[in-house]
């Protein structure tokens, strides 16, 4: 019976592992946002440069990352980092170098993407008012570009949330664990217990990600229509 | 490096390899119907299925795909639906990419001037002929870079594939990894066949977007 | 006289609480050409637009060759057969050849066979000098060349009357000469037509009578030349010293 499950869910220590779990997930979630994010702003800008070799390399790095699998990635850094630079890293270290460069990639696209949006007169007769390089990107350039990027940085926050669930594969104790574990212990006294965890799990997701989807929604939606008159 | 170790390995990649095309090819063409019907529904505004479709977009969009695999896999059977993992792999995709697709797909008909619809209604067209020679043919065509984006997506999804142990590449590194503790190999091995599925993918799909840019609005 | 082919009665419009038309009526007539002027904002090209089902109206009443038009979807896709309208912005459709573009609606709305209409699609392809862009597709063509088939897929489902909506407002000072000498041939050939332009030359030597909107309200409704030689509002009078031509 499905409500023999749910009763499960609120014995002992059940619900406040779980809520633990979510505390993983939230700090690595953050932790990868603050760090990849200021790596993608410096790189992003850097690719707006006319510099040919930075471009290349810039670009081969976004490309690596789009390109494999982010589950790869992770075990790539597992495995390889440890030997190759003799250091020990938590699994949650692990997550967040690999998270944040992986998001440092995807942001540089959105943050270059932004930048080159701005219409290049818009610069010219910034600089024609004799506004230098770094006024030019603090009055001009950045006003204008911001507004571009935050609906895709929101998005990109809400992937970031939804990565985090392959914690569960270097042994992170993240709210999929978590569950997880709780469902081998008691799954099988209660075969409809999995379908709780699992669903709240849903749940529990779905309560960091949508007011975040909506909101990137919301001001995207905004700025076309400022910017149609 | 362990040039043996690789080569030993190979069958076992192989394999993996077929299954990640074979499972990301039906779960892509999956999406692609699932997104159509979803567009559909919501652009013609059908009542019921329409609030339907936006709920499922919700869900889907805002999950992880390993929530929603486990939730398939584990949680489902405790309501009496037992599906093996290929099964659930391949329904997960579908529930994952069948939103994806549906935006893909809606942003695309969206992108139809309104212009373009008021000189199909001018001349009398249905809204069923106004779908059929107006919307759908420019709306595909303006929606291929975003549903090139998604194929792209979900094939890397299915290395996630590997917590329900269906043998795809990913899994099959990782096992190999976990019998004979030859990471670098297998991790090299493992990049590689990714790159080899997707870099001329998406190499072709940059030059199917082009030519289907221009094959319809000529820029 | 005869009865009119077109009647607008008490017409009204108002999109949330702006009033746009306000008591609009007239008539026009078998053959008539008739321009509507107007300032920006006058409410000019709202009007035309009502008169094909673009945009709802909220009172008054339409009468079409002597039948009040209920003013419901499936009124308004019969009518449309009836009544060509050309855009400002020409809107062929990018995916189909011009040909295609002439023949869709003939073929799908008014179910006449392709063999029937394709020979008469390229005539009058020929007619306005168009006749080896037939089996190109829009983007090859000017914008001059794109209002012109515009125009021709228009004529083809044998409209009984034709709305322009400023037409050549778009279109390069060297394209808008083709397009009106098309519409002057049209008014030749007893077309009735409504148009909504800027080319005032044209609306004083082709018009037969000029429909004057100001702040959605008619405040002249008289002919051409009397429209021209003596405005009969203070408004009429500015508007045509603003236009310069």
């Amino acid at each position: 019976m499905a409500h023999s499950g749910i009763d499960l869910l609120f014995q002992g220590q059940n619900f406040a592992r779980f809520l633990q779990g979510f505390g993983v997930t939230l700090r690595v979630a953050v932790i990868t946002l603050v760090i990849g994010g200021v790596l993608g702003v410096v790189l992003g800008a850097l690719r707006t440069l006319n510099n040919r070799p930075l471009q290349v390399i810039l670009r081969l790095y976004l490309e690596i990352f789009r390109i494999v699998p982010t589950v790869v990635l992770l075990f790539v850094v597992y495995y390889i980092v440890p030997q190759v630079f003799h250091l020990e890293m938590s699994g949650e270290m692990v997550a967040i170098v690999t998270f944040a460069l992986w998001t440092g990639a995807e942001m540089s696209d959105i943050v270059r993407g932004a930048l080159i949006a701005v219409p290049k007169h818009q610069v010219e007769s910034a600089q024609a008012l004799g506004l230098n390089r770094l006024q030019q990107f603090r009055y001009v350039l950045l006003p204008q570009a911001l507004p571009v990027a935050l609906p895709g940085t929101i998005n990109l926050a809400t992937r970031i949330i939804k990565t985090t669930s392959l914690l569960l594969m270097i042994s992170v104790m993240d709210i999929v664990n978590v569950g997880q574990t709780l469902v081998e212990a008691n799954g099988h006294k209660h075969p409809a217990f999995a379908f709780w965890v699992y669903g709240i799990m849903f749940i529990m997701y779905y309560i960091l990600c949508a007011p975040l989807s909506w909101w990137a929604k919301r001001i995207e939606k905004q700025r076309l229509e400022r910017s149609n008159g | 490096m362990d040039w043996t170790v690789i080569a030993r390995s190979l069958p076992q990649f192989t394999a993996g390899f077929w299954l990640t095309l074979k499972l990301s090819a039906i779960g892509i063409l999956g999406s692609l119907i699932v997104g159509a019907l979803v567009s559909l529904a919501q652009y013609f505004k059908l009542p019921g299925l329409r609030q339907l479709a936006t709920v499922y977009i919700e869900i889907s969009r805002n999950t992880p795909l390993l929530v929603q695999l486990f939730f398939i896999y584990y949680g489902l059977p405790g309501l009496g639906v037992k599906l093996s993992a290929t099964v659930s792999g391949v329904f997960g995709l579908m529930f994952l990419g069948g939103s994806y697709m549906a935006e893909a797909f809606t942003s695309g008909y969206n992108a139809i001037s309104k212009g373009q619809l008021e000189s199909g209604r001018a001349l009398g067209l249905t809204n069923v002929q106004l779908a059929r020679y107006v919307v759908v043919p420019q709306g595909l065509a303006a929606s291929v870079p975003a549903l090139a984006a998604n194929v792209i997506f979900l094939i890397k999804e299915t290395s996630i594939f590997t917590v329900i142990a269906i043998p795809e590449l990913t899994n099959t590194a990782l096992d190999l990894i976990g019998l004979y503790y030859r990471s670098n190999e297998y991790l090299f091995v493992l990049v590689v066949a990714y790159a080899i599925i997707l870099i001329p993918l998406s190499v072709g799909l940059t030059w199917l977007e082009r030519r289907v840019r221009y094959g319809t609005f000529g820029n | 006289m005869a009865e009119a082919l077109l009647s607008v009665r008490h017409l009204e419009k108002a999109y949330q609480k702006n009033v746009i038309l306000k008591d609009i009526s007239f008539d026009v007539h078998k053959g008539e050409v008739v321009a509507l002027l107007g300032r920006s904002g006058s409410g000019k090209s709202t009007l035309i637009r009502t008169l094909n089902g673009l945009e709802p109206f909220q009172k008054g009443e339409l009468t079409f060759a002597g039948q009040t038009i209920v003013p419901n979807a499936a009124t308004w896709l019969q009518l449309r057969q009836k009544i060509g309208m050309v855009f400002q912005s020409y809107d062929l459709f990018p995916n189909l050849t011009v040909l295609d573009n002439i023949c869709l609606a003939p073929t799908k709305v008014a179910k006449r066979p392709r063999a029937q209409v394709a020979p008469e699609a390229k005539e009058l392809l020929a007619s306005v000098g168009l006749a080896e862009f037939a089996q190109r597709y829009p983007r090859q063509l000017s914008g001059g060349q794109k209002q012109r088939v515009a125009i021709v897929r228009a004529l083809a489902m044998h409209p009984e009357m034709m709305l322009f909506d400023e037409v050549t407002a778009s279109l390069d000072p060297e394209m808008v000469r083709g397009v009106l000498d098309m519409m002057v041939d049209l008014a030749k050939q007893d077309m009735t037509m409504i148009v909504v332009t800027h080319e005032m030359n044209f609306a004083r030597q082709v018009a037969d009578r000029i429909l004057f909107l100001d702040d959605g309200l008619i405040t002249a409704d008289t002919t051409a030349e009397a429209f021209f030689t003596a405005p009969p509002t203070a408004s009429a009078k500015e508007f045509l010293a603003s236009m310069n031509f």
